[in-house]
């Protein structure tokens, strides 16, 4: 009477949830690409249509300004990598506070992940730049923090907070049968956290690492608000520069987003990539 | 009533802690002001984006390879590139580009001003979000109940709307809580486009005031109590539509 199961069949329930779970989603194709491209060509193309014979057309202004918005763009990595930096080693701080064995730094590790988890990116950006002064006199030594060094500290933050966050889960997602053995091995809490457990952590630790990375990497233009030379300032200047004509704007921007789209799209990629050989193996 | 206003001034005159917006009612109302800017942002970027996530969702799991290919392109453009970018370039770039009326005095009265601007493109921001999410939810129904579905002669939509959507988003409401979470913090951005929300409201109080730590802080806490309350009203909810005997 009952048929018995085929040995691939999936049975029949509810499924929890895997967020990278299939292969054929978020990729795009050969196809999609192409249509990509042809919709921005011909998005410049109405553009410069409008723009008359007169002035250059988009194209040109474009290509005429590329060298100086790459390099913005080239700023925008590097207050990127460095708040990435920072954010990693204060974050790493910070998910062992939260991990401690002692309840007040657990609890005191627990409210500073809380708030700055919990803070719009901007204003944690607000904070640092209004609120850290633009140099310190020390032992008669003045140490200057020019605006983009305080944007940089004002990106760790939410970095710190997030990777404590994701050591906190990496570490909680050992079995504890590897603190047990550590423990029958004689090693201290110590040993056990950065010889054992640590380690084994890292690669879980890596795909959340760079979706974290990825965030900021789009969140570093929030610098322009603030006043930061970085790329989307510059795109505003470039703009005044060639006369503020209103349908150069979208050009302008389109480019912006192809930068980081560009850059950011292939460490998706390799982060959903790494997630599954992870899970499978 | 008047206690708390007067403690605060006596506080200012006490301490220097200016908070201004506690004891002037100019600056009260323009905090308030801006309050209900953040919170009709957030409501409706909300429902927006939960509204086309599902949409996304649905044409995702269907039939039409071109419509699958151009929601794929619209969540992967919309996932990789900075929503300030995508702001600006809305604001900007589109808006520029749309036909503009003229009001009775002359100036140029665009077809959708920057609080709809700023709606707009944030929903798009958070539907790309949202349309993975929902997608990995109807992941998780079992291809049975959809046949079963069928076999009851419910059409595709009708299944969608009725016994998929209301499944899936069970269970993936921790991943959709995050991404509205997200959502909220992120309408900060309408500041670029100078939407009158919290933090510009704040920001112009304190260049008046000059109280820039006061007003910092007080910024900090009003995004805490609006993230915990999201926070709190997710978890009801995901209380209310938990599933007996299934377990994440």
């Amino acid at each position: 009477m009952t048929r018995p199961l085929d040995s691939g069949d999936r049975l029949p329930v509810l499924l929890p949830l895997r967020l990278h779970g299939s292969e054929r989603h978020h990729r795009l194709g050969a196809g999609s690409g192409v249509l990509l491209c042809v919709g921005l060509v011909l998005l410049v193309s109405i553009a410069s249509a409008q723009a008359g014979r007169v002035t250059p057309s988009v194209l040109q202004v474009i290509a005429k300004w590329a060298p100086l918005l790459l390099t913005g763009f080239a700023f925008n990595i590097l207050i990127s990598a460095l708040a990435m930096l920072l954010g990693t080693i204060l974050g790493l701080g910070l998910g062992l506070g939260l991990l401690s064995d002692w309840p007040p730094v657990r609890q005191v590790s627990w409210a500073l992940t809380q708030i700055f988890r919990n803070a719009p990116w901007l204003v944690l950006l607000f904070f640092v730049m209004f609120l850290v002064p633009f140099q310190i006199t020390m032992f008669g030594l003045r140490i200057p923090f020019p605006d983009w060094i305080k944007a940089t500290v004002g990106f760790a933050l939410p970095v710190m907070a997030n990777v404590a966050e994701v050591v906190r889960g990496a570490v909680r997602s050992l079995p504890s049968t590897q603190w047990e053995a550590a423990e029958a091995l004689a090693f201290t809490r110590r040993q056990t956290m950065w010889r054992i457990i640590l380690p084994q952590c890292v690669k879980r630790m890596l795909p959340p690492w760079m979706n974290i990375y990825s965030l900021v990497t789009m969140s570093t233009v929030l610098a322009s608000i603030v006043g930061v030379s970085e790329m989307l300032t510059l795109t505003a200047q470039v703009h005044a520069a060639e006369g503020g004509r209103p349908e150069l704007f979208a050009p302008l921007y389109g480019f912006a987003l192809l930068c980081f789209f560009l850059y950011c799209y292939p460490i998706n990629l390799w982060t959903t990539h790494l997630e599954r050989r992870f899970q499978t193996g | 009533m008047q206690a708390i206003p007067d403690w605060f001034q006596r506080l200012y005159e006490s301490t220097g802690l200016n908070f201004t917006v506690f004891y002037d009612s100019y600056d009260w109302n323009r905090y308030v002001d801006g309050l209900k800017m953040t919170l009709i942002l957030s409501v409706t970027t909300i429902l927006i984006s939960l509204v086309i996530g599902a949409a996304g969702a649905l044409i995702q799991s269907g039939p039409s390879k071109h419509l699958r290919g151009l929601v794929n392109g619209f969540v992967v453009i919309f996932r990789n590139t900075p929503p300030l970018v995508q702001l600006f370039f809305f604001y900007f770039g589109l808006g520029t580009m749309l036909p503009a009326t003229e009001t009775a005095s002359g100036m140029r009265e665009p077809l959708l001003n920057n609080v709809e601007w700023a709606i707009i493109s944030l929903s798009l921001f958070a539907a790309a979000f949202n349309v993975e999410i929902f997608r990995s939810g109807i992941e998780a129904v079992p291809r049975t109940t959809i046949e079963a579905a069928e076999a009851l002669g419910y059409t595709r939509f009708k299944a969608y709307c009725h016994i998929v959507l209301p499944l899936a988003i069970r269970v993936c409401l921790p991943a959709l809580n995050n991404n509205l979470v997200n959502l909220l913090k992120t309408t900060t951005l309408a500041y670029a486009i100078a939407v009158p929300e919290t933090l510009y409201a704040l920001k112009q109080i304190w260049s008046e005031s000059q109280n820039v730590m006061e007003m910092m802080l007080l910024l900090l806490a009003t995004y805490g109590i609006l993230v915990g309350v999201l926070v709190w009203l997710m978890h009801r909810w995901e209380r209310a539509m938990h599933i007996p005997g299934y377990h994440r």
